[in-house]
């Protein structure tokens, strides 16, 4: 079997759509991860009674169950209680809601070192609870912890082709629709694999030099 | 609030971490205007006073009151509960601090650092509180530095910042905590001199915690000497310093010349 260019350009145009669905999933699951792995590190730094326990236990939960395991719970479980999401939705929620609870312990991290004495400093001037979180600690705890959230989008990019098991037609799927019709493998999954690789690359250097800037601040 | 009522006001406080005790039945009373400093070895409780009063730390036992009111506690229904969160907000409006580290936020110019607590707290417009700021690095002698940020600042501008910092508070207390310790020593002149400045032209009530026995010596109108969470002698500063009564705070003096 060789490798035949006339059949890769033909499926390039369709992987590179599928490319797009993957890329969708990442943003807006990103979007998610972001938002809410900020909303429960606050929760659980600010000792919110109830509501950190409550946070604390699904965190755990989420991080002790394989993601493949909650993204067929949202697609092929939820619709039994009458909850039907598509499964670009599911993907987005899935990855989301996973990722968010990785973001979570890096913007922990984050809120930890800010010093003390900001937190004090902020207190001794009556600043609001609301006001220290988004004047004072948050714009001090996010510019340092940017790379490794960064990180986490890379790797939540890697992981959207397990969303094949709920029918997403992301790079992945589409390679094996493309291999199981023309019985040609070798070309959809090369360049599905150099698709994640010439984005993946390029996003990790991009990181890594942020990491390096920070570092010399 | 009749001028004869104290300012600051600890009544029988008790203080401990876990076992340790920090402050024992500590009776305190500052007059308005007046300057308290507060020396002692450190670990006597010093640093405490001013944390409370700041409420970064909370009372065990006794009450703590600035300008009348209740500072560690509120009335609820007639009874004496432990302050929350929203009540000790208000009454720490009046108190202001300088800390040792200077804790200016670096995310902010040294006109947010200024603007900041004015705006969000008292409510003041951006203009007013503006003019506040500017009027106040005036003073500090730093107007030229309103746009830096604070990582481009000496420690001893710093420092000075975050006094006027506090000051765009106006508050009735100013709360100082070791603000020299941090600083150069070619530094350390100019922000006492500021001091003294703020001192002769604001009748701010100051509590001061401090090594500075010279500043201490001609800036307070009374010192306080402190030991295992109590205060051994409280004499003005000519007596203490001239002629102390205890043993411990001759042999804290002399240790504190030495160094």
């Amino acid at each position: 079997m060789v490798w035949d260019w006339g059949y890769a350009w033909t499926i390039l145009p369709e992987l590179l759509g599928a490319l797009v669905v993957t890329i969708e999933i990442t943003l807006l699951g990103s979007v998610v991860a972001l938002l809410l792995g900020l909303v429960i590190a606050v929760i659980r730094r600010a000792r919110i009674p109830v509501l950190d326990t409550v946070v604390w236990a699904f965190v755990e939960f989420v991080r002790s169950t394989p993601l493949l395991v909650q993204v067929f719970f949202l697609y092929f479980v939820l619709p039994r209680f009458g909850i039907v999401l598509g499964a670009f939705a599911v993907g987005v929620i899935g990855l989301g809601v996973h990722y968010a609870t990785y973001t979570s312990e890096v913007y922990r991290a984050g809120i930890e070192a800010v010093p003390r004495g900001q937190w004090e400093a902020a207190a001794a001037l009556s600043l609001p609870p609301s006001r220290v979180w988004t004047g004072v600690v948050l714009p001090q705890a996010v510019p340092r912890v940017l790379p490794a959230l960064g990180n986490y989008v890379i790797s939540m990019f890697k992981e959207v082709p397990l969303l094949l098991g709920i029918g997403v037609i992301e790079v992945v799927n589409k390679a094996k629709e493309l291999s199981s019709d023309t019985f040609r493998p070798i070309e959809p999954y090369t360049i599905a694999g150099l698709l994640f690789l010439a984005l993946s690359l390029p996003a990790s250097i991009l990181v890594r030099r942020l990491e390096r800037r920070r570092a010399a601040i | 609030m009749p001028p004869s009522e104290p300012m600051i006001v600890f009544d029988g406080v008790e203080k401990r971490f876990g076992d340790h005790v920090v402050l024992s039945e500590l009776d305190l009373t500052v007059a308005p205007g007046e300057h308290v400093t507060l020396i002692g070895p450190s670990g006597s409780g010093k640093t405490t006073i001013l944390r409370l009063l700041m409420c970064l730390e909370s009372v065990n036992a006794g009450t703590i009151s600035v300008g009348g009111s209740y500072l560690s506690h509120m009335e609820r229904r007639g009874q004496l509960v432990p302050a929350d969160e929203k009540h000790s907000r208000e009454v720490r409006k009046r108190i202001g601090m300088v800390f040792q580290q200077f804790n200016l936020f670096p995310n902010m110019t040294v006109r947010g650092n200024l603007i900041e607590a004015p705006t969000r707290v008292l409510g003041l417009s951006k203009d007013e509180a503006n003019a506040r700021a500017v009027e106040l690095l005036d003073l500090v002698g730093l107007g030229e530095k309103i746009d830096a940020h604070p990582a481009q600042l000496s420690g001893g501008q710093q420092q000075r910042v975050a006094i006027a910092r506090a000051l765009a508070m106006r508050p009735d207390v100013l709360l100082l905590d070791e603000v020299t310790s941090a600083l150069d020593p070619e530094l350390v002149a100019g922000v006492l001199a500021l001091l003294r400045d703020i001192g002769e032209t604001t009748d701010i009530t100051i509590l001061c915690v401090t090594h500075e026995m010279g500043f201490a010596r001609d800036f307070s109108h009374r010192v306080m000497m402190f030991d295992g969470g109590r205060v051994i002698e409280d004499a003005p500063p000519e007596q203490l310093f001239g002629d102390p009564r205890h043993e411990r705070t001759r042999t804290f003096l002399r240790a504190i010349v030495g160094q």
